[in-house]
């Protein structure tokens, strides 16, 4: 029985990664995406029992309690997490998922050295690199979701030589490195390294302004799976290497997708402080504000506009999930549909913050899925459409990013709204977006301004839709 | 230790590819449950932590890996439980 116990912890393992690969395969459609989770966590749950069954595993009681503690603590938070707070709870759960994979690299180091046993030295160097990818996920992920919960600003965050105290943190890093390979009996140095690791993380997503919030939770979400897997080196362990392989390349997919729906190199996004530079910049290079008209209109006559199309685009922004107004929209499409209206949903790559975070939003009032369309499907439509409803969006509706060269937005894939009949933009006032630019759509002929909290606003439409 | 690591490394790379590939066709609809659920399978570092709070004698390591069970079953427990929540409420039709 003894012989057979590994060979059965291996092929539990084996199951458990082909079922975290079909779960994922799964999650790629709508019909099946809620199967393929409960397959992944069927995984999970395998492999946990099979480490559980491991010869040095001998703690039970406590790693059941332990388990106890960490199930009720998740299964509160993903029972109470708003759906607009999303971004916050996925990068939090990062957070402690990069964590739990430094605390083994640190227990490891900490058996070796306290052991008579030599440190060979391949672990020295997978725990140090645990450590600190590990360490940079946990306190960046930590600061992320401080940024999201609005307890400090979201706006970049610089300082003088920034990089330079970087780039000095990181080659301290190296060099402790060294030293400890020559010599793992050095806990202080480990402990440094600990630490370099933690600060590394904090300024690593300080500089990372708002709207560039859904490429950190992306990133930090690949990050945690190269955590798993830099723990399942220090443990020679393969089901951690798969798993954690697996998260990363899904991590660096939607990272690369969020950049290019930007038109930002990754470098660009981590270490530019977007957002903070070019306010300036577009208020002393072009000075539109003052010469130009608004048209303005109030919500009887957007009601009617609205009413006697044939066909609307809703353009969805994260001003409209702020405002929680998703419910009120969903209503005010449905006076419309029973008007004889086409309604259908325009979601920017980046609408909202974190990927795919608008389908949610909008899935969470009931809007089917298959109304809501992505940019390079509706872009042709927009020639079609009667009206385009903007909704709290703002960077990725502004033409400029068409044409202006000098618009630090230009080359940004946008939704052609100016491209509809008539496009109704409901904004809180004239500021500028994320990116603190001037939307020369707000001043097109063919354009109304509708001014006013997304969700009285929308309200008051869909009163005056329904007397129709 | 060091065929170890070369094996090790061999998992990681296909394990990557296998990820892209599987990965790469997920729609934009998808793209938080996928964050979220991938996230929960990060969680897999509680295998790790296991492991390393296995012995039956109490020192730092124990407590490090106690910790890192906690902080990992949270990661697996509140990122599956969230996905499928979030997961119910895609609908084809309104209900």
């Amino acid at each position: 029985m003894q012989e057979f116990v590994p060979s059965l912890i291996e092929l539990s393992y084996l199951v458990a990664a082909v079922l975290f690969i079909v779960g994922l395969k799964k999650l790629g459609s709508p019909a099946t995406a809620r199967n393929g989770n409960r397959i992944a966590a069927v995984g999970m749950l395998i492999a946990i029992v099979a480490t559980l069954l491991h010869q040095n595993v001998l703690n039970y009681e406590m790693i059941l309690v332990a388990i106890a503690i960490g199930s009720a603590i998740g299964a509160l938070m993903a029972n109470r997490v708003e759906m607009t707070a999303m971004p916050q709870m996925v990068g939090l759960l990062n957070g402690f998922g990069g964590a739990a994979s430094a605390l083994v690299a640190v227990g490891e180091f900490w058996r070796y050295i306290t052991s008579t046993t030599e440190v060979p030295l391949s672990e020295t160097v997978t725990i140090v690199l645990s450590v600190l990818i590990g360490g940079v996920t946990f306190t960046g992920s930590l600061l992320a979701f401080v940024k999201l919960e609005g307890w400090i600003s979201g706006s970049p965050i610089t300082f003088p030589l920034q990089q330079p105290v970087n780039l000095t943190l990181l080659g301290t890093f190296l060099v402790a490195s060294g030293f400890l390979i020559i010599d793992p009996h050095q806990p202080f140095v480990f402990l440094g390294l600990i630490g370099i690791a933690l600060i590394l993380g904090v300024l690593f997503v300080l500089p990372i302004g708002g709207a560039d919030t859904p490429v950190v939770i992306s990133l930090l979400n690949s990050f945690s799976g190269l955590a798993a897997s830099a723990a399942g080196f220090v443990l020679m362990n393969n089901m951690l290497i798969i798993a954690g392989a697996l998260v990363g390349a899904s991590g660096i997919i939607l990272t690369e997708i969020m950049c290019k729906a930007m038109n930002r190199s990754l470098a660009n996004v981590l270490f530019s402080a977007f957002g903070a530079a070019q306010t300036m910049t577009s208020e002393g290079g072009s000075g539109i504000t003052g010469d130009r008209t608004l048209r303005q209109i109030d919500t009887e006559e957007g009601a009617m506009m609205l009413g006697y199309a044939k066909s609307v685009v809703i353009v969805p922004g994260y001003g409209m999930a702020v405002a929680q107004a998703q419910h009120a929209v969903r209503e005010l499409a449905d006076q419309l549909e029973r008007l004889g209206v086409e309604v259908r949903y325009a979601i920017h790559p980046v609408a909202g913050r974190m990927p795919g975070h608008m389908n949610v939003l909008l899935a969470e009032a009931n809007v089917p899925y298959p109304k809501l369309y992505d940019m390079d499907d509706i872009n042709p439509e927009f020639d079609r459409t009667d009206v385009a409803l903007v909704i709290g969006a703002n960077d990725v509706v502004n033409p400029a990013a068409r044409h202006d060269r000098n618009s630090p937005i230009y080359g940004m894939p946008i939704l052609e709204v100016d491209r509809a009949h008539h496009t109704i933009v409901i904004k809180r006032g004239m500021n500028a977006g994320f990116s603190g630019v001037e939307n020369e759509l707000f001043f097109k002929d063919k354009t109304m301004m509708l001014f006013g909290s997304a969700k009285p606003v929308i309200e008051q439409l869909v009163s005056a839709v329904k007397e129709f | 230790m060091a065929e170890g690591l070369m094996i090790g490394l061999v998992v990681f790379t296909l394990a990557t590819f296998i990820g892209f590939e599987v990965i790469n066709k997920i729609p934009p609809t998808l793209h938080t449950p996928l964050m979220s659920g991938s996230n929960a399978i990060s969680g897999i570092a509680i295998v790790g932590a296991i492991l390393v709070a296995g012995d039956r004698n109490w020192h730092l390591t124990t407590i490090l890996g106690l910790v890192g069970v906690v902080l990992a079953t949270i990661n697996v427990v509140g990122g599956f439980w969230v996905t499928d929540r979030m997961l119910q409420m895609f609908k084809k039709k309104e209900a």
